[in-house]
């Protein structure tokens, strides 16, 4: 097995949607075990990005080719490889767990002697055993979630496509439904997640970041991180507002956010910090200290989309 | 904090409520100021939703007592409604309607007086940065527009008491943010916030937050007192190749107290990090990991709250 074998590739990839263009050119080159994500606002081309990939929707411009396979020309061996879970995933809420799994087992031709197996090592992996007879409609948002992560990995699938799978999951289920993802890569699977999450985008080997159908950034999370233009800096303060106003318009600052028990300051450069702490001080402006943090990929993402998304 | 004292904005004492043999809430007390945020984090089916239907006057609690602004939500739970603005996940729009008409229907629901309607209407535009899309079906809105436009209506009768139910879910970061320096301006204006969420980086946008777990709270403290005080321990960061065998090798080791992959590195619980690292590195070394590399890092919300969940779930002998 290469390591650097590239599983999934697009290159001009295109979709319209009448005047508007979901994805615009994208290309993408996913390897083998690796967990891929798909990053960024609604409406940026995430989820038309997963449907090509998937073979349920055809581009109008571009290649697209998984597991070596081009999904245009041979869409039913694309199938064959991969899973894909959307949003909403199709379980039948008045089915058990068991039988939900059984029916997926039974619509994917998985053979009966693994079928047991299958189910019995993917519950375990979700802790989800003591479910079993329970009705899928009575599960918890945390469980529909993993029992349709289960029922869509019931093929052993070499490729798995997953459509913000977390959205409303608390952050235990979340927890356990990454240490599952993690462990697929382990075992070779590769993996791609779109999400608008973007504490959960740092958990990807590499992200892409979309914004209006287009791909702005690939990289890994550290490195994007890396091209965070200038620094950014926590004031801790008993008035936010106030340090707020003070700050916003200032020379150097670029952009202030509150937060709970202080300000985020984005700055041009890191030696700022200091002439504003005293420029605070010299105004009568409480503050209690101020420190640069390292940012996270929201921040990033913030700092580079800033002026967009103004339109309805 | 003012010298004065004051009616605390939401005042719970010893709330309880069973569904049969189910205890959903036991034994809540908190006060949140006028002003302030209050975040509310759980695992589903914690009690988050009944405590908020509580508050609501929706449901009656078994024991204990609320009130709001100094109202007691049993005696009078029409005039605690009317001091609080509810907007839930799922926006509750009317996508078939215009903004305005959304923004008249909730008005006349809210009962906001006929003489004010049109000002209110027209503050709730500007605040949402909706002036100019009146006449926009919802439908044609992306989702932080509308998740705006919610907020715009749930504040149309200006509601001492704001309770926002997982208000960002599927919001992009941007319009995320929008959001909450709207609500961080509403809370500057005396109106307090009760948030209920299961996003860690929303929950640091609140003042203080309330861990919610089997219909008790466990922690209440600012977002930065829990991120310090909620870990037995200190966390690492360790890298090294494979990363399996990483896992495998730090799980088996006596002196990690918990391990959890995370991206491409290990997050694990040493007691003292800064006294034990060296050791750790030579052990990895030992056990034939490559490219050890063992870094102390800050501990998330989301890390202090999986690892006092789990804490509570050992406390009580494991799962319920």
């Amino acid at each position: 097995m290469n390591a650097n074998e590239i599983t999934v590739a697009a290159t001009g990839l295109t979709k319209r949607f009448g005047p508007l263009t979901a994805v615009d050119g994208l290309d993408l080159a996913v390897r083998r075990g690796e967990i891929f994500g798909l990053v960024g606002p609604d409406g940026a081309g995430k989820t038309t990005a997963l449907r090509m990939f998937a073979a349920v929707m055809a581009p109008d411009a571009g290649r697209v080719s998984v597991g070596g396979v081009d999904v245009v020309a041979e869409p039913e061996r694309v199938r064959e490889r991969i899973s894909y879970m959307p949003q909403r995933f199709g379980l039948y809420e008045d089915l058990t767990v068991d039988e939900n799994i059984r029916f997926y087992a039974e619509l994917f031709a998985v053979p009966r002697r693994l079928r047991e197996q299958r189910a019995a090592r993917l519950l375990a992996a979700s802790s989800m055993e003591r479910f079993r007879k329970r009705l899928a409609g009575q599960l918890s948002g945390g469980m529909k979630q993993k029992l349709g992560l289960a029922c869509a990995l019931v093929h052993a699938p070499s490729i798995v496509l997953l459509d913000e799978p977390t959205t409303g999951v608390d952050p235990l289920s979340r927890r356990e439904f990454w240490q599952i993802l993690y462990g697929l890569r382990a075992e070779g699977v590769t993996l791609l997640i779109s999400t608008a999450y973007l504490d959960e985008a740092e958990r990807c080997d590499r992200l892409a970041l979309l914004h209006g159908g287009r791909m702005l950034y690939c990289d890994t999370p550290a490195a994007l991180r890396a091209r965070m233009p200038g620094a950014l800096a926590e004031f801790a303060t008993p008035a936010p507002r106030q340090l707020r106003d003070a700050l916003q318009g200032r020379a150097g600052v670029l952009g202030v956010l509150l937060v709970g028990n202080g300000v985020h300051v984005h700055l041009d450069q890191a030696g700022r910090l200091a002439e504003l702490e005293r420029q605070l001080r010299d105004s009568g402006v409480p503050c209690d200290g101020a420190r640069l943090v390292p940012p996270s990929i929201e921040d990033l993402f913030v700092a580079l989309l800033g002026g967009a998304g103004t339109q309805p | 904090m003012s010298a004065m004292p004051s009616i605390p904005a939401i005042e719970v004492q010893a709330l309880g409520k069973r569904f049969g043999d189910f205890a959903a809430v036991s034994n809540v007390s908190f006060a949140v100021e006028r002003g302030e945020i209050l975040g509310f984090l759980g695992p589903n089916g914690a009690g988050k939703s009944t405590v908020i239907r509580l508050l609501c006057g929706l449901l009656r609690p078994t024991s204990g007592r609320i009130t709001v602004d100094g109202i007691d939500v049993g005696r009078d739970p029409e005039a605690v409604r009317r001091r609080i603005g509810y907007m839930s996940q799922k926006f509750s729009l009317y996508s078939d309607l215009s903004v305005l008409e959304n923004l008249q229907f909730f008005g006349g629901v809210y009962g906001v007086p006929r003489q004010a309607i049109g000002e209110r209407i027209q503050d709730a535009l500007r605040m949402a940065g909706l002036a100019g899309h009146a006449d926009t079906p919802v439908h044609a809105l992306a989702g932080g527009w509308k998740q705006r436009l919610a907020l715009g209506c749930a504040i149309l009768h200006r509601p001492r008491v704001l309770v926002l139910d997982e208000p960002t879910s599927g919001v992009d970061p941007l319009s995320r943010r929008r959001f909450w320096d709207l609500i961080h301006d509403l809370a500057a204006d005396g109106v307090t916030v009760l948030v209920s969420t299961h996003h860690m980086d929303e929950a640091e946008y609140c003042n203080r937050v309330a861990l919610i777990d089997r219909g008790r709270i466990v922690a209440l403290d600012t977002p930065a007192n829990i991120r310090r005080r909620a870990l037995d321990g200190e966390l690492v960061e360790v890298r090294g190749t494979p990363l399996g065998r990483l896992l495998e090798a730090l799980a088996a080791y006596p002196p990690v107290r918990d391990a959890a992959v995370f991206g491409n590195a290990v997050h694990a619980l040493l007691a003292r990090a800064a006294d034990e690292a060296p050791a750790l590195a030579a052990y990895l070394a030992g056990r034939g990991i490559g490219e050890v590399a063992v870094a102390r890092i800050e501990p998330t919300l989301e890390d202090a709250f999986v690892r006092m969940i789990g804490r509570q779930a050992q406390g009580a002998g494991g799962a319920a």
